[in-house]
């Protein structure tokens, strides 16, 4: 019997989808929508009472419109009336048109909640499952402010129906996923955890994927759900399939459960228990002897499901990248799958060689499939498959094999689609700089790269084969050589332009003695591209022209000439025109030794990042780039970068002196080149340690230092009286840091206040790598001082010393507390002693903004209470504050007006003596 | 996660849609569309996942879909999420909306709007994958059907006695 029956429901309803498919045109339906919806409508807002059944009706009518693409803007209360009838079947379309059409900012939520509240109370699973799929699917904050506590419970209640234990676990993680703020860790995490060995695999799944997710957060307090969900998976994997009944899949024992238990583990690094490490290598073995088995079915389910499990555990060898041995099979498998006949097979192949490379154990093993990736990336018809080609070519390039890989990627860009043609040519630059041995095979790439794809070729790319000429002598030649012979082609793009007019600029004396290359043929072959081009890179040429007047003083004349006609010197772009003028009179009036010191050869660029690098990983998202020594160990690599973004920003870009600019000729050309440069700032900073300091106080991540060679950035977070620091080391060069060695010291006195213990980095820091230490931080009583964080290393043979204040504040280990104002002032008047009270008057800065305020105390984690003293324009903060030994310091914070002057009054009352510097700083904050 | 279920048919009408995260009406048509136009043009026999689109969060999505017949089921998945066991998913959901409505075929997704979603519900719960075991989803909608049965018969038979009144 099926499920459904077709005879029954609503006769309304299929009436009126039945017309809504007979109507002939746009026209006709929408007419057809809007006297339906005007028809639900007068019944809605009608006299009658309407029965559940017809508002059942009206409301499958409406959603049948939306999902028609209509907008619906009523029945929603009426969906909200129908949560509250007994009836099931209307009680459930109440909660479908609320999952569906109500979004999580509705003014309705109130009512909804109310509902929600009563069928969670209701001890009927089925209406409680209404509930929970409610909160799960809507999981707005005002939901997780209401139920965040009760979800738990039901969870871990033991006379909780299975069904319900299940939508209770993945409701949570919803919430958990929406405002993790809101849900509280606490004594039920731990019997969360023992869900894992739950009777009912339904449970044990959604459990899986509950845990995974809070694990990610804190995984210390999920430790213990390694051995279970070992245990669990090899009871799966070694079982003979009937011993699981229905979660047998075509054959495969509860795959979806394996995957998930295997996702959990790659939280977590292998197990240091060595029989539990050995299973779950036996669990591994186990899977991948499976693969070799003859299939137990022809299906594609079957092979599905049995893959879906094996990919898994590839992953996880890869994430533990610990046994050579495994890796070299899992290798050894995906290698197979490279060749298969299923493409989405291939797909994950390719997928997850891309993560192998990166393994020290299987880089080579990797290698050996080089041929066939290649081929994928001709042959395959799909153009998902051929994209993961180029990132597994990209991810298994070393110097051995670059050049073939280099020259592969090349001749697939001239076909390769549209929408992945940018991201080519990034990785095709940076493969090409990384690994050249021999820069004049770089620049061939390079120019190679705009003359295949011109328009694809960022600023970033060209940028940067300038920036390595000018840096490199011994290509200066070759590159001024093969710009010209290129530039020889009739049509030649716009970068190709500037590139050439750049580089012949700076060097084309290079070249000058080849008569078919004389200063004068260079001259008419760069101007001949002029009027074909954009305003910037015409600005670049005329800085190009100028350069050849003093390279070349035998074509002085013909330029001067160019420069003299009035399509310049009266062009209607003010930039041309200034610098058409400017760059006239200078060739005019200078003589040749000024003029030689003005239009010097540019000073080579200082070593940094390679902007390209960084423009892929904005482009891909730097946790999924699966490529690239550096980025691999960059787990934050995205706020990383934004903050690298905002350094340079702050940084003056006049510390970049282009010597065309000296004669205050603004070179828009030019200036496209300080732009990348910009966070170079000339003069090296010595010890200005202390720069970033005042932006931790209220911060707790950012970058806290940056020099030429060295970037920290710091990620913290506290909680009670214990804190952690992430600290990142960013190696800005392209030469390795050696002997690289760290330590905080702290003075006497704040050596018996704060503990800081550092975790062990390591001495090395390659080529543009960033490396990750751990501080863990413990505040035994209130201090004033900061520790302070030393660094040493070795640069190209000079050894390094740099000392870093650690933003380390005691208001940062405050725990806020709100408190009624009677409390409070109770507590107040308490600390009457004259050594328990400071005071400051200040005068603002800025208005005075009540919300401003509020939102500045609080990120001090500070509680409130508000309006409590008698002044009409008073705002009043409490803080408690909490170290080993807690106590409470009151803050109360007042705004008064002074001859229209704004005024803070700023008290704080405490019970140590020893706060004055901290709280007078959080007044400031208030300020 | 799972961050979309869509089912369109090859003309690109929805005919389900169901979104974990929340969108306006109108980025919701938008996406439907720019999903449809991504997987109707792909071949049949490529592979079953691709890059979402831009609308849905650009290469940090997938999306993994079949094509039954009339209809494509696609769902849209982050990082978190077995490809192959989202595939196998589709295949349960499909198989399930087969027993349910015996030899489902498109017009039973148009008139069972309402069914389809409460099967869908059994499986996926906020984006999560909730149930896989066919036949528990099938006991979990036979209890639904049986206590509709029972509240239908009753109103009925206070229709009757209204009408002997």
């Amino acid at each position: 019997m099926p499920a459904v029956s077709k005879g029954d429901g609503m006769r309304g309803l299929a009436v009126f989808i039945s017309d809504i498919r007979n109507c002939k045109s746009k026209e006709a339906e929408v007419k057809r929508i809007n006297k339906e919806l005007a028809n639900i409508r007068s019944k809605f807002k009608g006299d009658k009472a309407l029965d559940g059944y017809s508002k059942k009706k009206y409301v499958c009518k409406l959603l049948f419109i939306f999902l028609l693409g209509h907008d619906i803007d009523f029945g929603h209360m009426e969906a909200v009336n129908l949560l509250s009838s007994n009836k099931y079947t209307e009680k459930q379309i109440g909660y479908l048109f609320i999952s569906v059409l109500v979004n999580s900012n509705s003014e309705l939520i109130r009512l909804i909640n109310n509902a929600i509240k009563n069928d969670l109370a209701s001890r009927n699973p089925t209406f409680m499952n209404l509930a929970l799929h409610c909160i799960a699917n809507v999981g707005s904050r005002e939901m997780a402010e209401a139920f965040a506590s009760d979800i738990p419970r039901i969870l871990v209640a033991g006379d909780t129906m299975d069904s319900v234990k299940q939508s209770a676990a993945l409701c949570l993680l919803r919430l958990n996923r929406t405002s993790p703020d809101l849900v509280p860790m606490g004594e039920w995490t731990a019997r969360v955890v023992h869900l894992l060995n739950d009777q009912h695999l339904g449970v044990v799944t959604a459990a899986t994927s509950l845990i995974t997710t809070l694990a990610q957060k804190s995984p210390d307090d999920f430790k213990t759900s390694v051995s279970l969900a070992v245990a669990r998976l090899s009871r799966i994997v070694t079982s003979a399939s009937i011993d699981l009944q229905d979660y047998t899949y075509y054959f495969v024992a509860a795959p979806w459960l394996s995957v998930k238990l295997l996702r959990l583990l790659q939280c977590y690094p292998p197990p240091e228990d060595a029989s539990l490490r050995s299973r779950l290598t036996e669990c591994l073995e186990t899977i991948l002897n499976k693969a070799q088995e003859p299939p137990k079915s022809k299906k594609v389910q079957h092979s599905n499901a049995k893959n879906a499990v094996l990919f898994e555990a590839i992953a996880l060898i890869i994430h533990h990248d610990s046994e050579p041995n495994l890796l070299v099979r899992a290798c050894n498998q995906l290698g197979q799958f490279l060749q298969h006949r299923e493409t989405n097979l291939r797909y994950l192949a390719l997928e997850s060689m891309c993560t192998l490379a990166s393994s020290e154990f299987s880089h080579e093993a990797v290698k050996t499939h080089i041929e066939t990736v290649i081929s994928a990336l001709k042959t395959e018809r799909d153009v998902s498959v051929r994209q993961r080609a180029v990132d597994l070519l990209y991810a298994m390039c070393d110097r051995s094999n670059s050049k073939q890989i280099v020259a592969e990627m090349l001749s697939y860009l001239e076909t390769a689609d549209y929408s992945i043609r940018e991201e080519i040519v990034l990785k095709v630059a940076i493969l090409a700089e990384k690994y050249a041995v021999d820069y004049t095979w770089y620049v061939d790439t390079i120019l190679n790269l705009i003359r295949i794809a011109g328009d694809y070729v960022s600023e970033e790319v060209w940028y940067r084969v300038i920036q390595i000429v000018i840096n490199r002598d011994d290509v200066q030649g070759y590159a001024a050589k093969t710009v010209f012979e290129a530039l020889q082609a009739p049509a030649c793009h716009e970068n190709l332009v500037k590139v050439g007019g750049y580089i012949l600029g700076e060097f084309g004396n290079l070249i000058a003695g080849d008569p078919r290359s004389s200063p004068l043929v260079q001259f008419n072959l760069l101007h001949s591209k002029f009027h074909l081009c954009s305003v910037p890179t015409r600005a670049l040429l005329l800085s190009a022209y100028i350069k050849f007047i003093n390279l070349f003083p035998e074509v002085k004349g013909t330029i001067q000439d160019v420069l003299r006609s009035d399509s310049q010197l009266r062009n209607a772009d003010v930039e041309l025109q200034q610098r058409a003028v400017e760059y006239l009179r200078l060739s005019c009036i200078a003589s040749t030794d000024i003029l030689a010191t003005v239009l010097e050869e540019m000073p080579p660029f200082p070593e940094r990042e390679s902007s390209i690098l960084a423009k892929l990983k904005k482009k891909k998202g730097s946790s999924k780039l699966p490529d690239m020594d550096d980025s691999r160990k960059n787990v934050n690599g995205n706020t990383e970068h934004a903050e690298d973004a905002e350094v340079a920003s702050k940084v003056p870009s006049h510390t970049f002196t282009d010597n065309l600019n000296v004669n205050s000729a603004p070179s828009s050309g030019a200036s496209l080149l300080v732009d990348v440069f910009s966070d170079f700032s000339s003069a090296a900073p010595t010890e200005s340690s202390d720069e970033h300091f005042p932006r931790f106080v209220c911060k707790n991540n950012g970058v806290i230092y940056e020099n030429q060679l060295l970037q920290i950035g710091l990620k913290s977070e506290y909680r009670q009286n214990l804190g952690r620091m992430y600290v990142f080391y960013g190696n800005k060069t392209s030469t390795q840091f050696q002997s690289f060695s760290t330590s905080v010291s702290s003075n006497d006195v704040l050596c018996s206040q704060l503990n800081v213990q550092e975790k062990p980095v390591d001495p090395l820091i390659e080529a543009g790598a960033q490396v990750q230490q751990i501080l863990n931080i413990e505040c035994v009583s209130d201090f004033s001082d900061t520790p302070v964080l030393n660094i040493q290393f070795r640069y190209g043979g000079t050894l390094q010393n740099i000392a870093v204040k650690l933003p380390v504040m005691l208001n940062k280990f405050f725990q806020p507390t709100e408190m009624m104002s009677q409390d409070f002032f109770q507590r107040w008047k308490q600390l009457g002693a004259p050594q328990q009270e400071v005071q400051k008057i200040f005068k603002a800065k800025n208005q005075m903004d009540t919300d401003v305020t509020k939102a500045k105390v609080n990120s001090e984690a500070l509680g409130q209470c508000e309006h409590l003293g008698p002044s009409v324009t008073d705002l009043s903060y409490s803080i408690n504050m909490q170290s080993d030994f807690s106590f409470m310091i009151l803050l109360l914070l007042w705004c008064f007006y002074e001859s229209s002057q704004l005024t803070s009054l700023c008290s704080v009352a405490f019970t140590p003596p020893a706060l004055r510097f901290r709280c007078s700083s959080v007044g400031r904050c208030g300020s | 996660m799972i961050k979309a279920i869509l089912i369109f048919n090859n003309h690109g009408k929805p005919r389900l849609s169901k979104f974990y995260e929340h969108y306006n009406e109108d980025t919701e048509q938008q996406i439907i569309r720019e999903t449809f136009h991504l997987v109707s043009k792909r071949d049949e026999n490529v592979c079953n996942f691709l890059e979402g689109g831009l609308l849905i969060g650009g290469s940090d999505y997938k999306l993994i879909y079949r094509h039954y017949a009339t209809l494509y089921f696609v769902f849209c998945v982050d990082s978190s999420e077995s490809e192959l066991g989202i595939l196998d998913l589709i295949q349960v959901f499909v198989e399930t909306l087969d027993k349910c409505f015996e030899n489902v075929c498109e017009l039973d997704l148009i008139f069972h709007v309402d069914k389809v979603h409460h099967i869908l519900a059994e499986m996926v719960m906020g984006g999560m994958v909730l149930e896989t075991n066919m036949n528990e989803i099938i006991t979990q909608v036979d209890a639904q059907n049986k206590m509709e049965k029972s509240e239908v018969s009753a109103s009925l038979k206070i229709c009757y006695l209204d009408q002997i009144q």
